[in-house]
């Protein structure tokens, strides 16, 4: 029980197939495939580069889409989770179990079934444009748009936003509002000056698992965006398994992207910030 | 502890999947005529021996609607077992095989690949003995250009790209019949597009009549420039997904290849279908063994099985193509072999071009230029961004004074 | 938790607005799991043939039984690697733990898809060291995508989960008990096995738990390690969605729904029982 050793075979395990990949991803990143001179067609040598990390700066329209696309899903998620978990968490008893449930229940459902399911409510012939045909309106261009995008991304990381959310309000004392109210604070000043500040912690947590998973998805923009919203994730994936195979250039776009999210995390605070991260995880 | 009712949960499906597997066990067995001798087919029978099968998606007779499913039956027949997984692109079987990612066995890519994947030394040479049934084969489906002698592969399947489009969408008959309908604005958001870099980038070359081989940089780029400006036109680019959105009606025109034209055709009365008179790519599909596959000649064996006529017949019943197997269209209905789609007349593909691998620079290229089209984007709206960066700023301002003011108030009080 | 006011009528709307965002699309998959068409924008008529046609769909089968053992063996390759990699965090200094914790973190925080890309990368490094010593050493080890580097994989991303439920037990642990179990006379092995294993066990099956859960569900990571063998039920419903997805996947995330919400239920009944007796048990003791 004094002993460190126990924690040895994580130790390596973490070495072998956490840190030995990034240290790969970043060798891949800095190295690039050239034809050997004379050589066999096909055949190639291994050699240095930058060239790989100063060509992700062609791709600046796609890191900014993401980017703003990730921000916008993360502040509407923001927007419309921070009252449910308000909600939840003043619920008592049996309600606040009934509707804690009923919030997760759908991440039991497979993220590709239900936004396919999203792709046939949302389709020209979808059936929410058929809803509305039926009042005369529409039809609406919803699918394959950057707006299905950001939906997508909603939906599918909502439970994200609610359950740090939830867990930091449950801790707010309801005597602590009481006191806040006897002591002459009306309703909005309740809010602003002791919920608020009181659940900074989970929103920051709340922001950072909805932004960083939003930001680097890849299957949702094919899906709902049509193939014309490309993002990072996508944009990762055509280099490795994809329609433009160039593992060096995926890589050197990958190791973006992680800086891009490490510096997010830096605005965040977040990084290592164990006590925090412990009670939200599902 | 709200946790526990995971674990019942998991124990329930768990207990739900293993009447499935019996209740799968029953299935018909459908009696086949084989043209090679059974012998041939059971030696590997109780060895346990396994093969992975990667094919295009919808390009195997499955089972479904009371067809043969062809997997099954070689499972059955040769005792073999079989993994059967499916790719959207060329490219994509291109980007697995280089990774690594995966062991295959059998692997059924078109023409340019063949050529340019024998080119790189990817492929392992058959051997003909162990495939019997190429006896069947049409002569002129063999000793094709990209593979001469047919040392590494066996034709599975020809077609050629033309452009489906739904009737009842479209604005003018008269438009029908050139690539240029795909650059029209009428239809705008009402376009799909290829999601491929070389079926979309052959469109751009045909309509503006360059080879759809060039290695010319300067051509490619012009194509690049048609593909940019047709972008805001085009709906979705895609593959499989087509169907889906063809048969739902979803858009008016697509480019895509003739034998999966003639399936949606069959679902759905509105579909239409033509051959662009500035020319088209026509194609073929063949079977290859890539290296690193660790059962050949189970594999061998499963290339001789989609010779079998009979087997054959009932893929191309079941995906629309055209055969090279003769023997097999001796045995397909005369609706299927007489349909214009799917066996066009000569004057019909008299102007029509095949791929042909290209350099490895040219690939390279190709593969950039495409990254290129799809990340570029017209119609992006420039002042969101700066605004989010601000409002992003703002907002991490804002926690850090918010940070600080509560440290200093705790300060205070203590 | 005392107040329990009751819901005001835009808090009811609201809810009532957000569960209809939520719950829109699973019924739509409920509902065309009983189409009888194939068609996914027109409903046709009512049947239950796509519930009798699942079960004779190999590669959906498959793929269930994949997906269960995956997540199965490597929840608990992960619950016992995790569960002892936490006690010895707990043992070592602030600076050794801090950077050990880093990159228990790094991940949970890192974009999966960089963690499947890396995974991939190592993988096919292993590959050609294998062919290599196979070439030159006449060790001869098997190794390909499959099942081996996914379970792999998966135990990866699942150990962080176990730690970080482990971790928070420990910590409330009072380490007095275990001194004192040593004191009457345990081995060390028995101190840990009677005393501190009954006391983080919550921590350890919720730990296990979760890993069984990311398991299940994880589309992403699989998606780069897997081989053609090892296809897992998100693989195969994603080779679905691009092209028709059948509806058979709908009659199955149907079942799977049905189950989750009746055990959901049960425990909720279940819960909601045992904290009325103890209510009733506590306020019985203040009359007294």
């Amino acid at each position: 029980m004094k002993t460190k050793a126990t924690a040895f075979p994580y130790t390596i395990w973490m070495v072998i197939f956490i840190v030995v990949p990034l240290l790969l991803v970043a060798y891949f990143a800095f190295t690039a495939q050239v034809p050997v001179e004379g050589g066999l067609a096909g055949e190639t040598r291994t050699v240095f580069t930058i060239d790989n990390i100063s060509q992700v700066g062609k791709f600046a329209p796609v890191l900014t889409r993401s980017i703003t696309l990730a921000a916008i899903a993360t502040v509407i998620c923001l927007i419309i989770c921070y009252p449910i978990a308000y909600i939840i968490s003043r619920g008592g008893g049996v309600y606040q179990r009934t509707l804690l449930m009923l919030v997760m229940l759908p991440m039991w459902m497979n993220f590709l079934l239900r936004t396919y399911a999203w792709m046939t409510l949302l389709e020209k012939n979808g059936l929410i444009n058929r809803f509305f045909g039926l009042f005369g309106l529409g039809p609406f261009e919803m699918i394959n748009t950057g707006g299905a995008v950001v939906l997508g991304m909603v939906y599918n990381y909502m439970p994200f936003m609610i359950l740090p959310l939830y867990s930091i309000m449950t801790k707010i004392e309801v005597t602590t509002i009481e006191a806040a109210r006897d002591l002459g604070a009306d309703g909005l000043h309740v809010f602003l000056r002791v919920i608020l500040p009181l659940s900074i912690p989970g929103v920051k947590t709340g922001i950072t698992m909805v932004f960083v998973p939003a930001v680097s998805t890849f299957i949702i923009s094919r899906m709902l965006g049509g193939g014309g919203y490309l993002l990072i994730g996508d944009l990762i994936d055509l280099q490795f398994l994809g329609n433009a195979y160039n593992p060096n250039l995926g890589a050197a776009i990958s190791i973006v992207l992680m800086v891009l999210i490490l510096l997010c995390m830096s605005i965040f605070n977040q990084f290592g910030d164990e006590e925090e991260m412990e009670g939200t995880l599902l | 502890m709200r946790k526990r009712w995971l674990s019942i949960a998991l124990a329930a499906l768990i207990c739900l999947s293993f009447p499935a597997m019996a209740w799968a066990e029953e299935e018909d067995g459908g009696e086949l005529e084989l043209y090679t001798d059974e012998a041939y087919y059971t030696r590997f029978a109780g060895q346990g021996i396994s093969i992975n099968v990667y094919n295009w998606g919808e390009y195997i007779s499955d089972g479904s609607d009371d067809t043969l499913n062809v997997n099954r039956a070689f499972q059955d027949l040769t005792g073999i077992r079989v993994y059967y997984s499916t790719y959207a692109t060329n490219e994509e079987l291109y980007s697995k095989l280089r990774s690594g990612n995966a062991n295959y066995d059998v692997i059924i890519p078109s023409d340019y690949m063949i050529g340019r994947m024998i080119n790189e030394s990817m492929l392992l040479p058959l051997d003909k003995d162990n495939i019997p049934n190429l006896q069947y084969m049409d002569e002129t489906f063999l000793n094709p250009i990209y593979d001469p002698g047919d040392v590494y592969s066996v034709p599975y399947t020809w077609g050629y790209v033309g452009v489906i489009y739904n009737k009842t969408l479209i604005y003018d008959e008269e438009e029908l019949g050139s690539w240029d309908i795909l650059w029209n604005e009428k239809y705008l958001g009402n376009i799909l597009m290829f999601s491929n870099s070389r079926d979309a980038f052959a469109i751009a070359q045909s309509r503006n009549g360059y080879s759809l081989n060039t290695t010319d940089p300067d051509e490619l780029r012009d194509c690049l420039e048609d593909l940019k400006a047709q972008k805001s036109l085009v709906q979705a680019y895609v593959m499989d997904e087509i169907f889906d959105k063809m048969l739902g009606g979803e858009a008016a025109l697509a480019p895509y290849y003739a034998g999966d034209a003639l399936t949606m055709m069959d679902d759905n009365e509105d579909l239409g279908f033509f051959i662009p008179e500035e020319g088209t790519n026509i194609f073929a599909d063949a079977m290859c063994i890539p290296k690193g596959s660790r059962e050949k000649e189970a594999a061998e064996m499963y290339i001789n099985f989609m010779l079998e006529p009979e087997v054959g017949a009932a893929n191309i019943e079941y995906i629309g193509y055209g055969t090279p197997n003769a023997e097999a269209k001796e045995l397909l209905d005369e609706e299927i072999t007489g349909n214009p789609v799917a066996y066009p007349s000569e004057e019909e593909l008299a102007n029509t071009e095949a791929f042909a691998a290209l350099p490895q620079n040219t690939s390279l290229l190709l593969d950039e230029l495409w990254t290129e089209l799809l990340s570029n984007d017209e119609q992006y709206n420039r002042i969101l961004v700066p605004m989010i960066m601000l409002a992003a700023i703002l907002l991490s301002i804002g926690i850090n004074v918010q940070r600080h003011l509560r440290k200093n108030k705790r300060n205070y009080f203590s | 938790m005392t107040g329990v006011t009751k819901m005001k009528w835009y808090a009811k709307t609201y809810i009532g607005f957000i569960m209809a965002f939520l719950y829109l699309p699973i019924l739509v998959l409920i509902v065309y799991s009983f189409n009888e068409s194939k068609s996914r924008s027109y409903f046709t008529g009512f049947t239950l043939n796509w519930y009798k046609q699942l079960f004779t769909n190999d590669l959906i089968i498959n793929s269930l039984m994949n997906t269960l053992v995956v997540a199965l063996i490597s929840s608990v390759v992960a619950t016992i690697i995790g569960t002892a990699a936490a006690i010895g965090i707990m043992n070592m200094n602030k600076w050794l733990r801090a950077a050990v914790m880093n990159f228990t973190y790094l991940p949970i925080i890192n974009p999966e898809i960089i963690t499947g890309v890396s995974m991939m990368l190592l993988f096919g490094a292993f590959q050609t060291l294998f062919a290599w010593l196979g070439e030159n050493t006449g060790v001869n080890i098997p190794f390909q995508f499959g099942y081996v580097t996914l379970v792999l994989a998966h135990i990866t991303f699942n150990i962080p989960y176990v730690i970080l439920n482990v971790m928070p037990k420990l910590r409330q642990m009072d380490k007095s008990i275990y001194e004192a179990a040593l004191d009457l006379g345990c081995n060390e092995w028995q101190a840990f096995t009677k005393v501190v294993v009954p006391d983080i066990m919550p921590g350890i099956t919720a730990g296990f738990l979760t890993s069984i859960t990311m398991s299940l569900d994880d589309f992403i990571i699989s998606y780069f390690v897997s081989g053609p063998t090892s296809q897992t039920l998100p693989i195969t419903i994603f080779s679905m969605t691009r092209r028709k997805v059948s509806p058979e996947i709908n009659a199955l995330s149907t079942i799977i729904f049905v189950v989750v919400l009746a055990v959901l239920i049960l425990v909720n009944i279940n819960d909601a029982r045992k904290e009325k007796l103890l209510r009733k048990k506590a306020g019985g003791g203040s009359r007294a």
